[in-house]
Parts: C-alpha cells; sequence; structure tokens
C-alpha cells in the first residue's frame, strides 16, 4: 500500500509562503514526478511528505490514516536524497543494513534483506566498501538499497540523478523505472529535467511558485497543457509563443506552436529568414526570424540542407496550435 | 614549480628560519643535559662539579618523585575526561539554534583568555575558599560544613580549575566538528528509524573522532606541564599531595638550589612526554588519517 493524500496543506518560513494552500492525490503504485522550475519548491513538498519539516497547515493521509504529525520512521516511507547522504563510516553493507538494525530485526534476516538488496542492484562485489570508495552511480544504487531493504509504503527521491554525468544519468533512469515495474511501490520524484519526468512518471505535477499549474499523465500535459507555464514547461524546445496581431487573427491572446508541429510548406502564412541553424544529424532546429511574428524555433528533418540565411516559409500542422487567452489559460 | 633549480632554492629560502628553530630547541636542551650532569647548587656557586648520573638517581628515589609522577598523570587523565565529556555535551547544546546563540557562544569562549594565574586565584579566593568562597556560602545555607577544597582533596581541585579553562578550547573545536556534519546524513538516519541516541552513536561520533583525537594530543602536550595553578593555589601541599613533575621541578632547583637536579627531573619530564606522546599516537593516531 502507498496512497499519499495532501488536502490544503501550506508551508511557510518564517513569514515567507513557500507552499500556498495545495491539494494533491497520489494512488497507490504510482509513479509521480513533481517538476518546475529552481525554487517552486519541490523539495519542500517532498520534504514534507517525508516528515522532515513540519507543514503549517493541512492534513496529510498515509494509506488513509493522518500522518500530519507522524515521525518521519512512523511514515513508513523511505528516501533518497541529492547527496545520497550515505554513512560514510559503514560499510556498504552496515550502510543498507541500517534501518534493519534500528528495526531491530534479527542479524540472520538482515543479512538475508541485504544479500538480496544487493543482488537486484548489482552491489554484491561491494558490500565490504567503504561509500567513499565508489562513483557515483554505485552509491546512488547503495542510497536506493538502503530505501528499499525497508519495505516502504512509498519511495520518495530527490532529484537522485543530478550528480551524474548524461549517460549514467539514462541507465539510472531506466533502472529506476526497471525498479519500479518489478516492486510496484508508489514512488514520488522530484526533478527539474523533463525528459526524466516525461520517461518516468505515470502522472507529472507540474508545480510553479508551490502551485500546481497542472497534473496529469506525460501525453495529457504535452497534449493539452492548461495554462502557459505548462504549455512552456513541457516539451523540448520550448513551445514557440505568438502574440500580437498574428494572435488576434486567430482570436487570442497568445498562440502557441510547438517546434516540431511547425513545418516548411510553400504556402504557408509565415515567412522569415533562419538565423540558427543547429544539426544534430536525425534533426535540424532552426531559429526563423519572420516579420511581425518574431523568432520561431523549427524542428525540420535533419534531410532539409538549410543554413543562415536561407529564406524559408513555414506553416502550422492543422490542428496543432494552442491558444491562450489574457489570463494564460487555454482555450 | 617542482623543478630541481626551485627546489634548491626553496631549501636555501626557508634555512634561515629552520635553523634558528633548531638552535631555539637545541641549545636549552642540550644545556639542560649539561647541568644534569653536573653537581650544581646555586648556594654553593663555582664549585660544580662532574655527578654522572647521581642527579637522575636522587631525583628518581626521592619520596616526591613517585607521587609526582602518579599525580602528572592524573592530571591530564582527569582535565582530558572532563573537558572531552564535557566538551561534546557543550558543543551539542550549542549547536542548537536558540536565540542569543553569538553571545553565548563568546562567554562560553571566554574562560580559554582569562591567565592561569588569575583563574586559579579567582577560583582559590572566590569559590573554594573555606570561609569567604561561594561553595562556602552555599553548603552553609544549607547547614553543612563548609568544605575545604585545596587541603582535602587539593589535586581534584586543580584538575577542576585546569578543565574549566580548558573546556572552551575542547568544546570550540568539537562545535566546528559538529557544524560541519551533513545535515542529510542525520535526516537519512532520522528517516531510517535511528532515535536521538542511534544518530549520535552511530553518526556523530564518528564523525568526531578525528576532533576528538586532536583535543587530546593538544592538551596533552600542555597538561603535561600545568605548573601556575598549582603555584598559586596549593603549591604542591598539603605534602606533596598536588605536586606534579613540572612543580617537582621547580622545586628542585628553585626551593632546594639544586639546579642539577632539577634539570635531571626536567630530562627525566622529557622523556616521559614522549613515552606519553608515543603511547597516545600508537592508540589512537590512526584517527587522524583519512
Ligand atoms: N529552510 C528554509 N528556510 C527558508 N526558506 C526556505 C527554506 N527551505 C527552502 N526555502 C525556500 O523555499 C523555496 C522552495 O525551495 P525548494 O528547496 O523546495 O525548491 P526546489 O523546487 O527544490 O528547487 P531546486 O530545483 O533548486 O532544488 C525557495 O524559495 C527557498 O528559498
Ligand atoms: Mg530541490
Amino acid at each position: 500500500m502507498g496512497q499519499i493524500s495532501l488536502s490544503a496543506v501550506t508551508k511557510s518560513f518564517g513569514d515567507v509562503n513557500v507552499i500556498p494552500p495545495l491539494d494533491l492525490q497520489i494512488n497507490d503504485g504510482e509513479f509521480v514526478v513533481f517538476v518546475g522550475p529552481s525554487g517552486c519548491g519541490k523539495s519542500t513538498l517532498l520534504r514534507l511528505i517525508a516528515g522532515l519539516e513540519d507543514i503549517s497547515s493541512g492534513k496529510i493521509l498515509i494509506d488513509g490514516k493522518d500522518a500530519t504529525d507522524a515521525a518521519p520512521a512512523e511514515r513508513g516511507l523511505a528516501m533518497v536524497f541529492q547527496s545520497y547522504a550515505l554513512y560514510p563510516h559503514m560499510s556498504v553493507r552496515k550502510n543498507i543494513a541500517f534501518p534493519l538494525k534500528m528495526a531491530k530485526l534479527s542479524q540472520a534476516e538482515q543479512d538475508r534483506k541485504v544479500e538480496n538488496a544487493a543482488r537486484i542492484l548489482n552491489l554484491s562485489n561491494y558490500l565490504d566498501r567503504r561509500p567513499g570508495q565508489l562513483s557515483g552511480g554505485q552509491r546512488q544504487r547503495v542510497a536506493i538499497g538502503r530505501a528499499i531493504v525497508r519495505e516502504p509504503a512509498a519511495f520518495l527521491f530527490d532529484e537522485p540523478l543530478s550528480n551524474l554525468d548524461a549517460a549514467l544519468r539514462v541507465t539510472m533512469r531506466q533502472e529506476i523505472s526497471e525498479l519500479h515495474q518489478t516492486l510496484k511501490t508508489t514512488m514520488v520524484y522530484v526533478t527539474h529535467d523533463q525528459v526524466e519526468a516525461m520517461t518516468m512518471a505515470d502522472k507529472i505535477v507540474v508545480l510553479n511558485a508551490g502551485r500546481i499549474e497542472q497534473v496529469g499523465s506525460p501525453l495529457e500535459l504535452y497534449r493539452s497543457p492548461r495554462n502557459l507555464f505548462v504549455a512552456g514547461f513541457i516539451g523540448s524546445p520550448k513551445m514557440n509563443f505568438i502574440t500580437g496581431a498574428e494572435a488576434k487573427k486567430h482570436n487570442c491572446d497568445t498562440l502557441g506552436v510547438r517546434p516540431e508541429h511547425v513545418e516548411v510548406q510553400a504556402d504557408g502564412p509565415w515567412t522569415g529568414v533562419v538565423g540558427l541553424a543547429e544539426h544534430l544529424g536525425s534533426d535540424t532546429f532552426l531559429k526563423v526570424n519572420v516579420p511581425g511574428v518574431g523568432d520561431l524555433t523549427v524542428r525540420v528533418s535533419g534531410e532539409m540542407n538549410l543554413h543562415h540565411g536561407d529564406q524559408v516559409t513555414l506553416g502550422p500542422q492543422s490542428g496543432k496550435l494552442y491558444r491562450f487567452d489574457a489570463n494564460g489559460m487555454a482555450l | 614549480m617542482a623543478t630541481e633549480h626551485s627546489r634548491t632554492a626553496a631549501r636555501l629560502m626557508v634555512s634561515p628560519a629552520v635553523i634558528l628553530l633548531f638552535l631555539w630547541m637545541i641549545v636549552p636542551l642540550g644545556m639542560t643535559i649539561y647541568f644534569s650532569f653536573l653537581r650544581y647548587n646555586l648556594l654553593m656557586p663555582g664549585m660544580e662539579s662532574w655527578a654522572g648520573f647521581d642527579n637522575y638517581y636522587y631525583f628518581i628515589t626521592q619520596p616526591a618523585f613517585k607521587s609526582a609522577l602518579v599525580n602528572t598523570l592524573l592530571l591530564v587523565a582527569g582535565v582530558l575526561l572532563i573537558t572531552v565529556f564535557g566538551g561534546i555535551a557543550l558543543a551539542l547544546l550549542l549547536d542548537q539554534p536558540f536565540r542569543g546563540q553569538g553571545i553565548v557562544r563568546v562567554m562560553v569562549i571566554a574562560p580559554f583568555f582569562v591567565m592561569p594565574t588569575v583563574s586559579a586565584l579567582v577560583w582559590k579566593n572566590m569559590f573554594m575558599n573555606p570561609v569567604n568562597g561561594i561553595f562556602a556560602h552555599i553548603s552553609k545555607s544549607l547547614g553543612f560544613q563548609p568544605f575545604d577544597f585545596l587541603s582535602h582533596a587539593p589535586l581534584a581541585s586543580i584538575i577542576l580549575i585546569v578543565a574549566w579553562s580548558w573546556l572552551p578550547f575542547a568544546t570550540l573545536i568539537l562545535l566546528t566538528a559538529l557544524q560541519s556534519l551533513d545535515r542529510e546524513q542525520m535526516e537519512a538516519a532520522e528517516m531510517d528509524g535511528a532515535n536521538w541516541l542511534n544518530r549520535f552513536i552511530y553518526l556523530t561520533l564518528p564523525h568526531l573522532t578525528r576532533s576528538i583525537t586532536v583535543v587530546i594530543l593538544i592538551q596533552t602536550i600542555f597538561l603535561l606541564s600545568v605548573f601556575a595553578e598549582i603555584l598559586v593555589t596549593t603549591n604542591g601541599g598539603p605534602g606533596t599531595a598536588s605536586t606534579n613533575l613540572p612543580f617537582l621541578v621547580y622545586a628542585q632547583s628553585l626551593l632546594n638550589f639544586d639546579v642539577g637536579g632539577g634539570s635531571a627531573g626536567g630530562i627525566i619530564a622529557v622523556i616521559l612526554a614522549n613515552i606519553v606522546a608515543v603511547f597516545l599516537m600508537r592508540m589512537i593516531g590512526k584517527n587522524l588519517e583519512s
């Protein structure tokens, strides 16, 4: 079981209100990702769930039980920290066994669970090393090992991959996803990397200044963002926003179109000059300056041979335009 | 930087300082060793003659020597015990966030700046004095006989005085170490179900071992040569109850005017200090390696 629900939760540090009243439902077995720009309160929200910070008002239920005032250890949640937070004076084995030892399990039981976790995470050969003698990815695995031996109701991850290099990040991302499939335990995962969010999540929670902007599956957020913030945050490269006369033509305040939804069309409405062309091989990203519209980022096929200074005529794919009103809400 | 040429130049540049420091050490040491082999009494100047190992023999066989040796070690051990345990406790307290933290920290450090003679006199006259001291007043108001600390428990009283002035040092070093303890590790342990005591035993204490080692090593060096506190409070007495080796050396050379014997005592004290140092490094020195 691992059902978490927050109702009207707020958090202030002194007189700075970091989380305004917030409601959120996390279902059993779900992989929920919190994304948002730096400083928007993702870590704070996770720490509130973990019990490492006291909430200022509101209620937290875990598996239907009121956990608002429960100590971190009583909530049955396990957390993996960004800095891994391994205990430097203990061997890997002792690190993983620590929560079991605190729960006063028998030595045999501890050994069995540690061996099991080490096998799942490919750590069997490193059990007698100290954390200082491991690579970043191995430390990350130890931290995860320490979390899984407790068989928690839910895992909480706070940007666990941000200290790893790009290649390792991809591998670890897949490993965590596989782990979720094997264990089927609820996972709450904080990141500001939207690729991680899109690839791993069952449900993405987009946060902005402590407020929830939208909750939904990755594709839901991609296909029908509720407002300008979500539209701009989900998708890479960012969605193009067009304002002014061009938007008025479509009866909206802001017109949005994703780079991948703009094509080179002979009779398209936008004609401009290529400012910058980034050739990635498979794709080419063009920055096209269209007079009266502004800079548009466009994704075209890598075969298309366009360069700086070339003139192109562009148009949106039909039905792929997003329209937003003056308040930034989708129409 | 590390070319042959620059290394030679570097050696040349530091050599004056090194030579000066070496002379600074070796001249007094050499003179002390020399005197320790002379029959040299200040009451009979100009009568110095070669004594061989007599000075050492008489210094060691005098009855005061054994008690001085024991007192020296007791003093070091007692003060270390109080300052290490007290220092850990105080550092843990000061590490908590509370109002007026800055001022309280300065106040805790203050005893370290008080000169040994001054602090010993304050303790002797204002606290431990059986007639006027605060402790006497307190025990009288509670209906007890005042306790004459310096005559009935002289060594313990001196240990208390010295520990009072060294406690801030230990606290300061341990507090700095505590502040470098990773907060996320503590939080992880909290989530792992470790209570305060377990977090202290499994995280804080291992983190502090290196600083505790530093505190023990540095304090031992200074505590082996405690002198001022003894001179102004008990004068080594009653009898030899609070005489340590440095005080015995002083008594031998300047109260008995026996410079030869005093020098022999000084050399014995140096040897003792080295034995203690080797012993300590063997025991806890490995904590200093990272
Ligand atoms: N202990 C604290 N005291 C005061 N303000 C705090 C404290 N912790 C966090 N904040 C503030 O709360 C806000 C949210 O912080 P939080 O750490 O949750 O951001 P985040 O979304 O995790 O950002 P990042 O992606 O950079 O980790 C920030 O503006 C931060 O300054
Ligand atoms: Mg954060």
